[in-house]
């Protein structure tokens, strides 16, 4: 420890600390610009310029280590003067157009401009002029001459983003901050750069000339985008959401949200949005009151409840409704006589159901990811499905040396180090990550558990189990792709297996927003033999009515042509949706308004167990009614015992969930209570061609698919048919050819691109996508014939 | 440019005035002037590394590149005993206006650079050396390379260096002509293949340098310097010069005197001495003002620089820097803030752009000194171009903005009435006549 005094206040700090450490700790505000608490020092703004004591000229606070019984003064003339000085050569060339910048109010250079700034420039010279840039539809560059070169957001990219998509070029005042030349800024972070950026040279694009910082509200809440439940502030004007920021929460997102999470929002203003109750009579689509919609609905399902019985009613939910919605859904199936309900519309294997300990999650905190030595991460598309858990784990990579290694269906590169990176068919990642487990076992000289004897260990499988076995902390992650395939179960004891062996923890890296959460609210099929009821057995063996719940089947399930023909035939489908969406039009009977998650209460439990509850921002779009209320209603309606909540939160304490803002769910297991041997390696198909099935980070769920700056960004690109090279010579085909693929009884048509990431005999086509909801199993066979 | 005189040489000894540009710089040259005798005597011998330093302490060699830092002081910075990678650079990015005499040492005596660094990397154990050649003197580049395939090929670098177990693998590396890479850490920087930027110090490169690894860099001069000084023992080396400023240095005297050049003379020869030996100020004029030390070393008027002795004390006693040793005169046609607004303009695109009052303060320095030139003189300019400089010198993350600020201090200071001449009658205090007769330029531009 070190002991410091700053203006007189004496602070006692670690070694290593900076002058900017210590006055932080002590609460005394240095000015500054380029000095960013989670990015490196780059000690080039020069505001923080302060005096110490013996040093013959003023040093920057951010970039000076901390002597003990070192004098620091902020406010000398010497540093006032130093500071005064910096902040006049900041303003030289700044255009000062403040009356028309959209960071006027927020912004970083004005705020001290006023505090440390004259009233009058002596700068009489012509003022230098960058030209904009374009880099995308997010980050808007059209005023770079307001850019005072803090470096800030090039630093983001490289440490952050783990990509450098900008730079400063050029020298002296020429010096500008541009991408690569005619490329746009891709990173599933980039929006950070804009709160990064202290003045207004980066601003948002979608919501420039919206609206000035001090007319907005500014409401806490929580991203129903991903499982890591990023904290946000949704800034609203008139019951609008006009923009959506990070709300710092070190544990959770810390000061960061990915693009989706930041301007999915704009898809809630959209036309899209279904605003009034709608029944289809006679083939024809008419708007209705609430009261005819529920009374409809209510008698469908009494009526089918009655002749065909309780199963003949289906319920599936998105993973991304609140805690309350699954609750009451789960609640009202059930009190009909049902128990066939479920939230995992994109799972394929429902072997391990009934066989759980607990409620599947993480198995470690958020937090604890940063401070891994190694890690296994299977089957996933990490950086796109998680980005910030991707970016926890490249912090863990490039500040602690971490192994994270991957093995999965396609090595998408994660933009951080991999120790290890395989990528296999669906169908044989079972046996990859058996190899792992059997390689873990020859090492640490323990017998190889029962089924794995004539698994063969490959060099990447001894190089993962070899770190996960040296490492201190060790993590285990199944990802999205892990959760689908046809193989969940597997892998899932697999996982287990080789997390004993390691003394490693086990976890998921959970789908979607609440898929903990919907597990303790009971949105779980009955378990009887075979399965029945879960979201696959729901389709495959067709039910008379279907609820719907802010699900797009289409796009949302495993095997859409299997849920489509399933709700055709149904009797009555009710879909509960914020958007109108399209292709229900055709299935549905019933179009019920919901309202999304900035204008309903609710609670989502993120992927660490960590229960969160937050309120509506915004009064609820024309007819739109909180998901919890509708359901609430309709209790009502059927006459159901127990349907009389008043608020969301009595909900929540019905679901058995105490509703506390940092407190974890209980109930948290990843074991499972028996396994049986199963026998490696399986055995592989022979010949056919597997599909893999990603689901691009803007198409994950029915907001983000509807944004329309998300949908025109790179990652929102049309899907292709990707193959390795191999298999693309296999089949003769070239890159740039359409190509004809089919699965089941549907069929589309792509253009065919070479990707070296997939594996051979693989063929990667999108999952979430209008073009491809034609197509079958996300993991299933597939053929590939040129169109 | 050539070497043109010197008294004592040591660098140049044997070089023969250098008036052929493409003999004499070979290995055999080099050989027959007693060259590589000292590396294969250490690797012979195995001298011990604190022996060389400590002749080096002995010589009080300072560094030729500009700030004098005695060289056996840093290299026994070196962590010598710590594992890993240690990096040994050379400082060939010659880019102050004035500076022209590591190009001359690559040119005629590339060999001593390279005998000097095999000896430097030797006694702070380094392994790897580059040599960050200025990016506009490329055919120098080539002679470097040229000089380093015979020295490989003579096994004077490499591997085992003459069956003596040590290894010391030196590259060539050219730049692309920033003023900036010259800094140091940015010269890392540039190697790294980034772009040429100071870093912020500490830490410094004797603890975190190239890649990250402990690295010590030496001016080329400096390099050369160090086979001559263990050959005749640091106290010889010494008594060349004077205390404190040992041995001799190379000084490229440019600017109003007959015969610009190169000219090795022991540091304490009085200034008078080397004005002499270029023969003087050009066509007999009167000697107004002298920049001893390169381009952002303050301005010397005459009667103060013909008083003074060409040494590091001697100059910082005068007022200035010896710097580099550039030594740039002007006589009585020169208008001041002409030439300060042409040195001011060299700052202001030469800035890196990093930080801020380097950025910003150099360009609006120009912008000013421009103006006055130019007519547009305003009354309080004066007092602002002194507030401007004040908050740049000491605010900055190299030196580059004290270099900036420096030229423009000193030439108000010293020339004051000048800028107010400017100032209150919109031209010049010389009148522009003689400006143009004591101008080259404007002479040849009257013949044609």
């Amino acid at each position: 420890m070190l002991e410091i005094e700053i203006d007189g206040k004496a602070a006692r700090v670690p070694d290593g600390s900076t002058v900017m450490d210590a006055a932080q700790l002590l609460g005394t505000y240095i000015p500054h610009f380029c000095y960013h608490k989670k990015l490196s020092i780059a000690a080039n703004c020069r505001m923080c310029l302060v005096q110490v004591e013996k040093a013959p000229k003023p040093l920057p606070a951010c970039a000076t280590p901390v002597t003990n019984g070192m004098k620091v003064f902020t406010h000398s003339a010497l540093a006032k003067k130093a500071q005064a000085g910096v902040l006049e050569f900041l303003l030289i060339n700044h255009p000062l157009d403040c009356p028309v910048c959209d960071q006027g109010g927020e912004c970083q250079l004005q705020d001290l401009a006023v505090g440390y700034g004259n009233g009058k420039s002596r700068y009489g010279e012509e003022k230098h002029v960058v030209v904009h840039k374009n880099v995308g539809p997010l980050i808007s560059m059209q005023e770079m001459s307001r850019c005072i070169h803090c470096t800030r957001c090039v630093r983001f990219g490289q440490e952050i983003a783990g990509v450098m998509e900008l730079g400063m070029t050029h020298r002296s005042v020429h010096s500008e901050i541009m991408s690569f030349v005619g490329r746009s800024v891709d990173s599933e972070l980039s929006g950070n750069m804009i709160d990064l950026c202290p003045v207004g040279a980066l601003t948002s694009k979608p919501f420039r000339y919206s609206a000035r910082a001090w007319e907005l509200q500014r409401h806490r809440s929580v991203s129903p985008h991903d499982s890591v439940g990023a904290n946000l502030i949704v800034q609203v004007k008139h019951d609008k959401a006009l923009r959506v920021l990070p709300r710092e929460n070190e544990a959770v997102n810390e000061c960061w949200i990915s693009d989706k999470e930041r301007f999915a929002y704009t898809a809630l203003n959209s036309d899209e949005r279904l605003t009034q109750p709608m029944i289809k009579q006679g083939g024809e689509w008419r708007e209705v009151s609430w009261n005819a919609a529920l009374d409809y609905v209510a008698h469908g399902l009494k009526d089918i409840a009655k002749t065909a019985g309780g199963d003949a009613l289906a319920a599936l939910a998105a993973p991304n409704a609140t805690v309350e919605e699954l609750y009451l859904l789960q609640k009202l199936l059930r009190a009909l006589g049902s128990g066939n309900i479920d939230h995992r519309p994109r799972q394929r294997d429902f072997s391990i159901d009934g066989k759980r300990v607990g409620t599947p999650w993480l198995g470690l905190t958020l937090a604890d990811l940063k401070h891994r030595d190694a890690v296994l991460v299977v089957g996933s598309f990490l950086r796109k499905d998680h980005p910030l858990i991707a970016q926890r784990l490249r912090h863990a990579v490039q500040k602690h040396g971490a192994e994270v290694s991957l093995l999965s269906v396609a090595v998408d590169d994660p933009l951080l180090k991999l120790h290890a990176a395989r990528a296999v068919l669906p169908s044989d990642l079972a046996n990859a990550l058996a190899a792992v487990v059997k390689s873990a076992a020859l090492q640490k000289g323990v017998s190889v558990p029962a089924g794995l004897e004539n698994v063969a260990v490959d060099e990447t499988a001894e190089r993962i189990a070899r770190s996960l076995i040296a490492g201190e902390k060790t993590s285990i992650l199944l990802g999205n792709a892990a959760q689908q395939s046809a193989d969940a179960g597997h892998l899932h004891a697999l996982g287990l297996q080789l997390a004993a062996l390691t003394d490693a923890t086990f976890g998921f890296l959970g789908e979607a927003a609440n898929s903990v959460g919907a597990q303790l609210a009971g949105a779980l099929p009955d378990v009887v033999q075979g399965g029945k009821g879960n979201a696959r057995q729901m389709f495959e063996q067709p039910r008379h009515a279907y609820l719907l719940f802010g699900v797009e089947p289409e796009l949302d399930c495993a095997n859409p042509q299997l849920a489509v023909a399933a709700l055709q035939q149904a009797k009555m489908v009710a879909l509960f949706s914020a958007f109108k969406h399209t292709s229900a039009l055709e299935y549905a009977d019933v179009l019920l308004p919901l309202a999304p998650f900035t204008e309903t209460s609710g609670t989502f439990i993120n992927t660490e167990g960590r229960i969160q509850s937050f309120a509506g921002v915004a009064r609820p779009l024309g007819e739109a009614r909180p998901g919890w209320k509708i359901l609430r209603v309709l209790g009502n309606v059927l006459n159901l015992p127990g349907f009389d909540y008043e608020n969301s939160e009595e909900v929540l304490r019905a679901a058995g969930i105490q509703a506390a803002d940092a407190g974890f769910a209980t109930g948290l297991d990843n074991r499972l209570q028996e396994t049986e041997v199963t026998v490696y390696p399986k055995p592989q198909p022979t010949n056919a061609l597997e599909r893999i099935a990603d689901v691009p980070i803007h198409f994950t769920d029915p907001i983000v698919r509807r944004s329309a700056p998300l949908q025109a960004t790179a990652d929102a690109a049309l899907p292709t048919a990707r193959c390795s090279a191999a298999t693309l010579a296999q089949l003769g085909l070239q890159a740039g050819q359409n190509v004809k693929l089919t699965q089941g009884q549907g069929s589309v048509v792509l253009p065919v691109a070479q990707d070296e990431g997939v594996p051979a005999g693989g063929v990667r086509v999108a999952a979430g996508h209008a073009l491809t909801a034609g197509l079958g199993d996300m993991f299933g066979s597939i053929t590939v014939e040129r169109a | 440019m050539a070497i043109l005189g010197a008294i004592h040489p040591v660098l140049t000894a044997g070089l023969n005035g250098a008036v052929d540009n493409n003999s004499g710089w070979q290995l055999k040259d080099y050989v027959a002037r007693g060259g590589y005798s000292v590396l294969k005597k250490i690797l012979a011998e195995k001298t011990p590394p604190d022996e060389i330093i400590t002749v080096i302490k002995a010589s009080v060699l300072r560094g030729r590149g500009g700030a004098g830092f005695p060289t056996g002081l840093k290299w026994s910075f070196m962590p010598r005993s710590l594992p890993g990678d240690k990096y040994l650079v050379c400082n060939t990015d010659e880019g102050e206006p004035g500076t022209f005499k590591d190009r001359d040492l690559i040119r005629y005596n590339p060999h001593a650079v390279i005998e000097g660094m095999a000896i430097g990397a030797y006694a702070i154990g380094a392994t790897r050396g580059y040599n960050y050649i200025h990016g506009e003197i490329w055919e120098l580049y080539q002679r470097f390379e040229a000089a380093l395939d015979e020295a490989r090929a003579a096994g004077f670098i490499g591997q085992n260096i003459q069956g003596s177990g040590f290894g010391f693998e030196l590259f060539a590396h050219h730049g692309y002509g920033a003023y900036i890479c010259g800094e140091e850490t940015a010269l890392l920087e540039s190697i790294e293949g980034k772009k040429g930027q100071p870093r912020f110090k500490p830490p410094f490169p004797a603890s975190f340098g190239l890649y990250g690894k402990p690295t010590t860099i030496n001016n080329t001069e400096t390099f050369a310097s160090i086979p001559f000084i263990l050959k005749m023992g640091g106290e010889a080396f010494l008594n060349l010069g004077k205390p404190n400023n040992g041995g001799t240095k190379l000084f490229s005297v440019s600017g109003h005197v007959e015969r610009p050049g190169n000219y090795e003379i022991p540091l304490g020869t009085p200034f008078a001495k080397l004005l002499e030996m270029c023969g003087g100020v050009r066509g007999g004029r009167k000697l107004k003002a002298v920049i001893p030390g390169g381009s952002s070393a303050p301005v010397l008027p005459a009667d103060v620089i013909l008083d003074a002795t060409m040494d590091y004390d001697g100059i910082s006693k005068a007022g200035s820097m010896l710097g580099s040793g550039a030594v740039i005169v002007m006589d009585e046609t020169t208008c001041m803030v002409k030439a300060l607004e042409r040195l001011s303009y060299f700052y202001h695109e030469e800035s890196c752009g990093q930080c801020t009052p380097c950025r910003e303060g150099t360009g609006w320095l120009y912008q000013i000194v421009h103006r006055i030139e130019n007519g547009a003189g305003r009354p309080d300019d004066l007092a602002l171009l002194g507030d401007i400089t004040a908050n740049i010198m000491g605010r900055t993350v190299c030196a580059l903005g004290d270099a900036a600020a420096m030229p423009v201090q000193s030439f108000i200071k010293h020339f004051r009435d000048e800028f107010a001449y400017h100032i209150e009658h919109k031209t010049c205090l010389v009148p522009k006549d003689v400006q143009w007769a004591g101008s080259g330029f404007h002479k040849a531009a009257e013949v044609r």
